[in-house]
């Protein structure tokens, strides 16, 4: 179990106005972290996860895949605020009334994901999948924020 | 011999193959134990479960759709899944049955009759 979750160093060349972001991001997992032991296990508060996220980008959409094992479809969140991707949810606990169990190494409870979008993106036009306890999300880009081909004529 | 031909498959696996180990959890729910293993972007056709000599060996493999785009920032992995558990002997290993729902492969593993509890009638 590592600290802080492993980057590898191509993300680093996501930077520029995005940098304090990321950071922000990283706090954020940070204040998210599950403490292990049984202060962890048995606090509520304490409990959570963060689960991987991977965003993508082409000339038309912005596109965020985020690991989700287990989850009902009703019980993901995703919202979007001033540029701002927020994925939220709770994963229920599956030990039902008499189970025990035996040993545990899955998160149950809340999670909270927000990425800063690298581009302006239509908020009216998300969509969003979950197969295989992977959910995508598609992010259309603005008009403004979409590459432009400048046709030059020459004489 | 038997168990030196054994371990050089493994070794030959390991060499071809990166596996990372997913999270699981282990519920004893009456006369089952349910292995709950966490293996997301893993379907039905991915998956490779066996039993041999009481050990559970569970490899999932993952088929994402590929994103037509440049990848911009990446938490994910992408190595598949291994893990191998040790299964108790009260265990039925003939009636272990497995069903996968949105990245979750549930295992149930049936306690053998004769370690359920018992009332026994007195005549």
């Amino acid at each position: 179990m590592s600290i802080i979750r492993y980057q590898p160093p191509e993300t680093l060349a996501w930077s520029g106005l995005n940098r304090l972001s990321n950071l922000r991001d990283e706090l954020d997992t940070l204040f998210e972290m599950p403490l292990w032991g049984n202060f962890g296990r048995q606090s509520q508060l304490f409990s959570g996860w963060s689960p991987a996220l991977d965003l993508y980008q082409n000339n038309d959409n912005v596109i965020v895949r985020v690991e989700l094992p287990g989850m009902r479809k009703e019980d993901i969140e995703i919202s979007l605020q001033d540029g701002m991707l927020t994925i939220s949810g709770e994963r229920k606990s599956e030990t039902a009334e008499g189970d025990k169990a035996e040993r545990t190494e899955r998160y149950v409870g809340k999670f909270r994901r927000s990425v800063s979008l690298p581009t302006q993106v239509d908020s009216s036009k998300v969509t969003a999948t979950y197969r295989d306890g992977i959910l995508t999300v598609t992010l259309s880009k603005a008009e403004e924020a979409k590459p432009k081909q400048i046709q030059v004529n020459v004489a | 011999m038997n168990t030196l031909v054994r371990e050089n498959r493994n070794a030959n696996q390991q060499r071809n193959e990166q596996f990372v180990t997913p999270a699981a959890s282990v519920i004893e729910d009456g006369d089952v134990y349910l292995l709950n293993v966490e293996m997301p972007g893993v379907n039905k056709e991915g998956l490779e479960i066996s039993v041999e000599n009481n050990e559970l060996r569970i490899i999932g493999r993952r088929s994402l759709p590929e994103i037509d785009g440049t990848l911009v920032h990446r938490e994910s992995r992408s190595e598949n899944f291994r893990r191998a558990f040790e299964l108790d002997p009260s265990i039925d290993t003939s009636k272990i049955s497995a069903h996968i729902d949105q990245g979750i492969l549930t295992l149930r593993l049936p306690k053998a009759e004769q370690v359920k509890p018992r009332k026994i009638t007195v005549s």
